[in-house]
């Protein structure tokens, strides 16, 4: 079988997240970068599905030069192939453009049959775009998935969402997972070697047969206005306990109008 | 005025607030038309018409609750391909972004998600990179399709008597290829849920694995409690209470951080708390740094005290 997971190459949480003054797009080049870590659970639970059977597993990525690392973390975990999607017209796209050049692109690869990824994004953390990827491929979703198991063309999933529950689907389905699916390997020495061999295709909107004007900040359909920095917080009031720590914490408390 | 759709997040009926969160937002920018999707419609009638809907557009359709959301987002486009309103307005929470997910493909309209305020024309605020940003947006193609976090408005009362309209629910048999199999009910705390909590008290690495006073704390404020990702990696309390990046992200009034060091996973989940608290036995915690009042010690006798003192202040 073949498996896609989808990968996203973001700012790293731990450095300074910024934005483009010139046009309110997320700084993705001024910034280090990494694989996405809700993407990491994704990219083992599609290891772990190979490893017990017979699966291909080709990790996807839609983003600038740098955004290839992403699929290359992916490689050195294990994964089995990348394609990166890359083109200028691509930069500053909305989740409704980049989940048709990811629909588009699983066309491309063919014969999927079933599409993993994170539960969201750690930049934008809109989670929308596995399941408009599943509405355009007109298949069924199941997101914030917690197990996993694949029986056959059926694939059963415990999902930790508003309330937990067991959901069964067809494959090719499209399934996002939580952190609680698994604990994503680090890649070994001998994995980080191994992946350099591995093949990493690059694709652009020309060979996916998208036309420039249809993705890109031109063609978003939402615009950001402002984008401000929030002040600080400030550093309240800190007390050591001797004994009385409670009593302080329940006399703040009052004193803001909570008890 | 225009209609601003409004979809009815409940359960079997049992309206959440954060629907009546979305009404009062709705009736700044437009006429609020509830959506109401599922079974057990009677129950939710009075709340809808308590908090302002001019009109509930109904689609009492039990096999809607037999699949994951697909169905849903398909009589939901169907209504308002129909009724070309304004904008559509939802819940924030992982079902409630499936569906606009879905919607605005179906729309083909621009999406915004975990807005924070929508006013009157409609442009929303959101929070972004753990709420060190503050982006001002706009739907500007089709019919913006907004997601609104819990705790986004203060529901106010409007009565009125509501226009109802039964809708037929047509749905494909591509929308019901995820099939629940089984649901474990809300477990009954009888404490408010997290999302939703205007206080909340989260345990974490500090505890030990003992909530007992991060519980008894949050049942003297009539909170909710929290967890962090470390104590539900350990088993200590169910992922549903995880706060944080990977979990849940909450902005109550009120915060209170208890055994947590506050890494920025952690603080991107509850950064925009409006007061924040914490105890923790490290003075260098990161979490310290960004609190209203802090206390340094040991939150296994600073907890209970707290508690005792506001029991006796509540009398």
């Amino acid at each position: 079988m073949k498996i896609i997971a989808l990968v996203k190459h973001v700012p790293d949480a731990a450095a300074d997240r910024t934005f483009n003054d010139a046009d309110n797009t997320t700084d993705r080049v001024g910034v280090d970068g990494i694989l996405s870590e809700l993407d990491e659970y994704a990219v083992e639970a599609a290891l772990k599905i190979a490893e017990s059977g017979d699966a291909e597993v080709i990790a996807v990525t839609m983003g600038p030069e740098g955004a290839v690392d992403a699929v290359k973390r992916a490689l050195q975990m294990g994964a089995h192939s990348g394609v990166h999607i890359v083109d200028d017209a691509l930069h500053g796209s909305d989740a409704l453009a980049t989940s048709r050049v990811l629909a588009t692109a699983i066309e491309k690869v063919g014969d999927v049959d079933l599409v993993l990824s994170g539960m969201a994004s750690t930049d934008g953390g809109m989670s929308v775009v596995p399941a408009m990827v599943a509405e355009r491929l007109g298949l069924a979703h199941v997101g914030f998935v917690g197990e996993l198991t694949l029986n056959g063309a059926t694939v059963t999933a415990r999902r930790d969402a508003d309330v937990t529950e067991t959901v069964e689907a067809s494959l090719p389905a499209v399934v996002s997972v939580t952190d609680q699916i698994n604990e994503p390997r680090y890649p070994s020495f001998k994995g980080i070697m191994a992946a350099k061999k591995k093949p990493v295709e690059t694709w652009s909107l020309a060979d996916l047969g998208i036309e420039s004007e249809a993705v890109g900040l031109s063609a978003a359909w939402s615009v950001v206005d402002a984008i401000d920095q929030r002040p600080e917080r400030t550093q309240g009031e800190i007390v050591t306990d001797e004994g009385d720590g409670g009593v302080k914490l329940a006399e703040y408390l009052a004193s803001q109008k909570f008890v | 005025m225009t209609e601003i759709l409004v979809l009815v997040d409940h359960a079997d009926g049992a309206v959440r607030k954060t629907t009546t969160e979305l009404l009062t937002i709705a009736r700044r920018a437009g006429e609020p038309s509830a959506v109401f999707l599922g079974s057990g419609y009677e129950a939710a009638k009075e709340t809808l018409s308590a908090f302002g809907a001019e009109k509930v557009y109904v689609a009492d359709a039990p096999e809607l609750d037999d699949y994951l959301v697909a169905p849903k987002a398909e009589v939901l486009a169907q209504i308002a391909a129909n009724v070309n309103p304004a904008a559509v307005l939802i819940a924030s929470n992982p079902d409630g972004k499936e569906i606009a997910a879905r919607l605005a493909v179906k729309l083909e309209s621009g999406i915004i998600t975990d807005a924070v305020d929508v006013g009157a024309d409609l442009t929303t605020t959101q929070s972004a990179f753990a709420a060190s940003y503050s982006v001002t947006a706009r739907v500007t193609h089709g019919t913006p399709v907004i997601t609104v976090k819990p705790n986004s408005a203060t529901p106010e009362q409007a009565a009125t008597t509501p226009v109802e309209e039964k809708v037929a629910a047509s749905v494909s048999d591509t929308s019901k290829a995820a099939r629940i199999v089984s649901r474990s009910a809300r477990e009954a705390t009888g404490r408010p849920e997290l999302t939703e909590a205007a206080i909340v008290v989260s345990g974490g690495r500090g505890t030990g694995g003992n909530f007992a006073p991060v519980e008894a704390l949050a049942d003297a404020l009539g909170g909710a409690v929290g967890a962090s990702r470390a104590a539900v990696d350990s088993g200590w309390y169910p992922h549903s209470h995880q706060v944080g990046q990977t979990g849940q992200t909450v902005s109550p009034q009120l915060y209170i951080a208890a055994g947590i060091s506050g890494a920025i996973q952690h603080r991107a989940g509850m950064q925009t708390s409006k007061t924040i608290v914490a105890v923790d036995k490290d003075p260098e915690a990161p979490i310290f740094s960004m609190v209203d009042f802090g206390v340094v010690g040991d939150l296994h006798t600073i907890l209970p005290q707290a508690t005792e003192e506001i029991l006796k202040r509540k009398g």
